[in-house]
């Protein structure tokens, strides 16, 4: 595809989780639970309300229409704030103070005060109804030359456990909302771009690590197209495929678009109840309907079935309208006879409505009052093809697919939370503020002395901060790289308890071969050891030294007399070979650099 | 001097360097609140403001009619202000009381398929601005809206005096259709709030066969049920959550389940009956509600010389310390009535296991046995507005009116 020529536009959103000591708005820490440990559970419904404009938010009022029970998990780390039960504590400072750090790093302007707004979001994930937001800071640069528009800072919200259940102990983390101006023309510079924020993100050293603690959502349009958002990619190498397939998706409803407008298509008003033509179906879905209900979209034959995305068609779009009435989905004509739909049923259904072959039916099963709200839908999404694309939020799906999730909100949903106080950020405030040095900065200092790629694997790894407790004590580099990117890898692969080994114990460990107390070929053994449970103690004096030259030249003597022959006919190249068995004998209390010494003075003895 | 600006004005401004733009809101702390499109506000010194567009007529949306089904019983709404009947005042940023009856019909859109309503604002007043003065008017705008026809009564309260007010018109009122008085803990501009269950849930218990006066709130933390609690036996028993109300000693009067709106009444609930309702409005406010401490001086206790009556909420069984009896008795003996409530608020008050009771008891104070504080507070001002020999007023505190004693106490806590 030519992006240039397609005008494609594009934006982001990068959520990052914050790593403070305690929430947002509350006191709570921020550890993640896992759901078995819940210690309680309770259920509300929400409400859409009226903004402070007097409006209520189209978001909003769709997620109304299937009034849901949502339940939420509580855990002992977490308190009745989180249940929407006390009102909310006054802004984290902690957490405002990494915002502004990051804010500092793009070279943003600082709000002078900073105002938390109550943002609208009734999918059950805040158990408010609200997402509680601030805008920090504004106008920052990127190095593409595009620019930095907005840092919010804002409260994470509930987990979904699955279907209408939330997991409380994400609620409230801190997280920073970094908005980039739509200044990005290919899918590689909106990944590039992605992946330069979140490496300023990273150099703070104070912003949570791991799957899922941060999430880009992309805005994407082309010329002709409009605003879509794409909402939760969290793998930055799905990035540039989510681009091009939105892309794809709103060239080929364009694409679309222009063929009903050529076929002069509609959307048929008339609704037909079809039960009864379906009343010996083996479709399992269509058998357990209360009611089936039918309409027709002249013109439109082809066209439903016809794929937009890979895995996606125009059919999957109307779909997720309609399961916004708590509905599975719906059938259409281009993808039947399938899913137990005969095509005698088919023909007869197309009989019954009296409809051509360039008309394609669309059914929708269900209740009679979640049919009728699925067929409206339905019919709105129908109509909403003949202009083209429609300004949605969507969820990612995988591989980078996208489906509809709701309607665009606008600032409807936007109200002050006037239970918090604003927040004054000062002059002096500001400028005490310390611009922490990029990863990619770092990476190129340690070039100095390590490999170039150790170097840039070891500033932007998460180890980062034990690597430099390492090198302040006095390790070299090299070992410390070593030992904390690689060994402790290869050892949790090996099925190793890595995870128990903690960072003290690494440093200890590293000091301990730095001082010569044991050989380096022994932290691998040591390791292990520690994550079996043997105190550092007892595993560093039984690797400890105990090995002098005499002992090592003397095991190095016994070594070549009994191989005589051996190395009398391979003379220096026996060293390699031989190498091991000395090593084995000093059960790597000895640097392999020494035993290579002394067994080569050995063998030039006897040659 | 920098310009003044009006809510609504667009304004260009200037955030550290930063143009923006944005509609003023206010001014908040000297520095001035813009709202960007965005939909977030921010503070911006004044002086960087200048007006781009003064603000058009605000657009006030038109409020929807609230459409009453004839054929349904009808309730009359009586609202005093709190929490359920509140708005974000957005210039303060505090929330304030301003809806009127008719707007909690249109927040709540539920209630019109229960009942047809009279409504009348009574009050629009945070509940710790309550005063024996405005229960004194709710008991007779009650009185009158029963008289009328109404056939239930729905009191919008705020929740922090709520149980004072509804035992205050407990003694006021013999009423033969439920008196329902709710409120919500958490705003009705949320999405979250409670005002639409609790809402609810009062009118189908104003609807029920109950005949007293009541609250009705969250039962538990779930939107599942409400209880229906007796007004003289109800407490706020925490600050913010939603299940904060609890009746003591003794179990709730009854429950809605929500979403049904079922009700549940239990063998105690007065039941609704065919009489006319009796309002006997007089209160005696010169009343007080004394908290003993350890420690306490025994001038906190004369402080209150010249008043008509005193309750103490005394320690444990009810006591203060030997210091305050003295006190005590210079107040029983100059013509205050002193009745011992007990700050444990479960259990009954004893003054004969202790010295210091016996002297209390010596000194002239009454037990006032099992009553909560407060609905010793309100009752005292109901018995001294309507009774002036001291016997027989002392008599009517130990005796039950409204439910407010029991003679027995049963092993639940």
């Amino acid at each position: 595809m030519d992006f240039e020529a397609l005008g494609l536009k594009a934006g982001i959103e990068i959520h990052q989780q914050l790593d403070t000591a305690e929430k947002l708005f509350c006191r709570c820490p921020t550890t993640l639970r896992k759901t078995e440990e819940h210690t309680g559970e309770l259920f509300r419904y929400l409400h859409a309300t009226v903004s402070e404009m007097g409006e209520i938010d189209r978001a909003a009022a769709e997620e109304m229409m299937d009034r849901r029970q949502f339940h939420y998990l509580t855990y002992p780390t977490t308190c009745l704030v989180e249940n929407d039960e006390e009102p909310p504590a006054p802004m984290n400072r902690e957490a405002l103070g990494i915002a502004l750090q990051v804010a500092k790093t793009f070279s943003m302007h600082p709000v002078e005060q900073v105002h938390t707004m109550r943002k609208l979001v009734i999918d059950g994930s805040n158990t408010s109804g609200f997402q509680r937001t601030a805008l920090v800071a504004m106008g920052g640069d990127l190095p593409n030359g595009g620019a930095v528009e907005t840092i919010c800072l804002e409260e994470e919200a509930a987990q979904r456990v699955e279907g209408d259940t939330f997991s409380l102990d994400r609620l409230g983390i801190p997280l920073v909302e970094i908005t980039t101006s739509p200044c990005m023309y290919t899918p590689e510079d909106v990944q590039t771009t992605a992946e330069y924020i979140g490496m300023v993100l990273r150099s703070t050293g104070k912003v949570k690590r791991g799957l899922g603690t941060i999430r880009q959502d992309i805005n994407v349009s082309i010329a002709a197209g409009a605003r879509v958002e794409i909402k939760g990619v969290q793998e930055l190498d799905l990035i540039a495929e989510v681009v091009r397939r939105e892309a794809q998706r709103q060239t080929e409803l364009l694409a679309i678009r222009d063929e009903l407008r050529t076929r002069h298509a509609s959307v048929g008003e008339e609704t037909y109840d079809v039960t009864a033509l379906f009343r010996e179906t083996k479709s399992s879905i269509l058998k357990k309907a209360k009611m089936i209900r039918a309409f027709v979209l002249p013109g439109f034959a082809g066209l439903v079935g016809r794929e937009i995305q890979p895995g996606r068609r125009l059919g999957s779009e109307i779909s997720d309208y309609v399961k916004k009435c708590g509905l599975g989905g719906i059938f259409h004509t281009d993808e039947l006879p399938a899913y137990g739909v005969t095509a005698e049923e088919v023909a007869r259904l197309r009989e019954h409505l009296g409809v051509a072959d360039e008309d394609a039916i669309i059914l929708v099963s269900g209740s009679k009052e979640k049919t009728a709200c699925g067929v409206k839908q339905a019919r709105h999404r129908a109509r909403l093809a003949f202009e083209g694309i429609p300004e949605e939020t969507r969820k990612m799906l995988e591989e980078g697919s996208t489906a509809y999730m709701r309607p665009l909100p606008g600032a409807a949903r936007m109200y002050p939370e006037t239970d918090v106080f604003p927040v004054v950020i000062t002059d002096a405030i500001w400028e005490e503020i310390q611009v922490p040095e990029l990863l990619s900065d770092l990476a190129r200092r340690f070039e100095r002395d390590l490999d170039p790629a150790v170097a840039r694997q070891v500033a932007y790894s998460e180890s980062l901060p034990l690597f430099r407790a390492a090198i302040r004590a006095g390790i070299k580099p090299n070992l410390a790289a070593r030992t904390i990117l690689a060994t402790l890898k290869e050892l949790g692969r090996d099925g190793v308890a890595v995870e128990k080994v903690s960072n003290d114990d690494v440093l200890a460990v590293l000091l301990a071969v730095e001082k010569d107390t044991v050989a380096k070929e022994a932290i691998p053994e040591i390791l292990t050891e520690i994550a079996a449970g043997t105190p550092m103690a007892t595993v560093i004096e039984s690797h400890a030294g105990g090995i002098s030259d005499e002992e090592l030249a003397a095991i190095a003597r016994k070594v070549v007399a009994d191989r005589i022959d051996f190395v009398t006919e391979k003379g220096m190249r026996a060293l390699g070979p031989l190498m091991g068995l000395v090593m084995d004998e000093a059960r790597g209390k000895v640097d392999g650099k020494k035993v290579s010494e002394v067994l080569r003075s050995e063998i030039s003895r006897v040659i | 001097m920098s310009e003044t600006f009006a809510t609504g004005d667009l304004v260009a401004a200037s955030c550290r360097g930063h143009p923006v733009e944005g509609t003023y809101i206010t001014d908040r702390d000297g520095m001035a609140v813009i709202k960007l499109k965005s939909g977030y506000n921010i503070g911006v010194e004044m002086a960087t403001c200048s007006r781009v567009k003064a603000a058009g007529a605000p657009a006030v949306p038109a409020a929807p009619a609230v459409t009453q089904d004839d054929t349904l019983p009808e309730l009359a709404i009586i609202s005093t202000g709190g929490t359920i009947a509140s708005k974000i005042d957005y210039r303060t940023g505090a929330v304030t009381s301003q809806f009127t009856a008719d707007d909690i019909l249109r927040a709540i859109p539920g209630l019109s398929s229960l009942a047809r309503y009279r409504s009348e604002v009574l009050a629009t007043i945070l509940s710790e601005n309550m005063t024996p003065r405005i229960w004194q008017d709710l008991a007779r705008a009650i009185h009158a809206a029963i008289k009328d026809g109404a056939e239930g009564v729905i009191v919008t309260h705020g929740t922090d005096t709520m149980a004072y007010s509804a035992s205050a018109v407990s003694y006021m009122l013999d009423t033969p259709v439920p008196v329902v008085f709710v409120g919500s803990q958490r705003s009705a501009d949320r999405p979250s709030s409670d005002n639409i269950m609790n809402g609810l849930c009062a009118a189908a218990a104003a609807r029920s066969d109950l005949g007293e006066v009541a609250v009705a709130m969250h039962a538990t933390t779930n939107d599942d049920a409400c209880a229906i609690h007796r007004a003289t036996r109800v407490r706020k028993m925490h600050t913010s959550r939603r299940d904060a109300f609890q009746s003591l000693d003794m179990a709730p009067l009854g429950s809605v389940a929500y979403p049904s709106l079922a009700v549940t009444l239990s063998d105690e609930a007065v039941r609704r009956r065919e009489t006319e309702p009796v309002l006997k409005d007089r209160l005696e406010e010169h009343c007080g509600l004394l908290s003993f401490y350890p420690g306490m001086a025994p001038e906190m206790v004369r402080a209150y010389e010249g008043y008509k009556g005193l309750v103490v909420a005394g320690t444990g069984l009810g006591h203060v310390s030997t210091a305050c009896i003295e006190a005590l008795k210079d107040l029983v003996d100059a013509g205050t009535m002193v009745v011992m409530t007990s700050q444990c608020l479960n259990g009954r008050v004893c003054d004969r296991v202790y010295d210091t009771g016996r002297d209390l008891l010596a000194a002239g104070v009454i037990e006032g046995e099992d009553m909560l504080p407060e609905a010793a507070l309100t009752k005292m001002m109901w018995v001294l507005g309507n009774e002036t020999d001291p016997e027989k007023a002392g008599t009517m505190m130990t005796t039950d009116l409204k439910g407010e004693i029991r003679r027995r106490s049963d092993h639940g806590f």
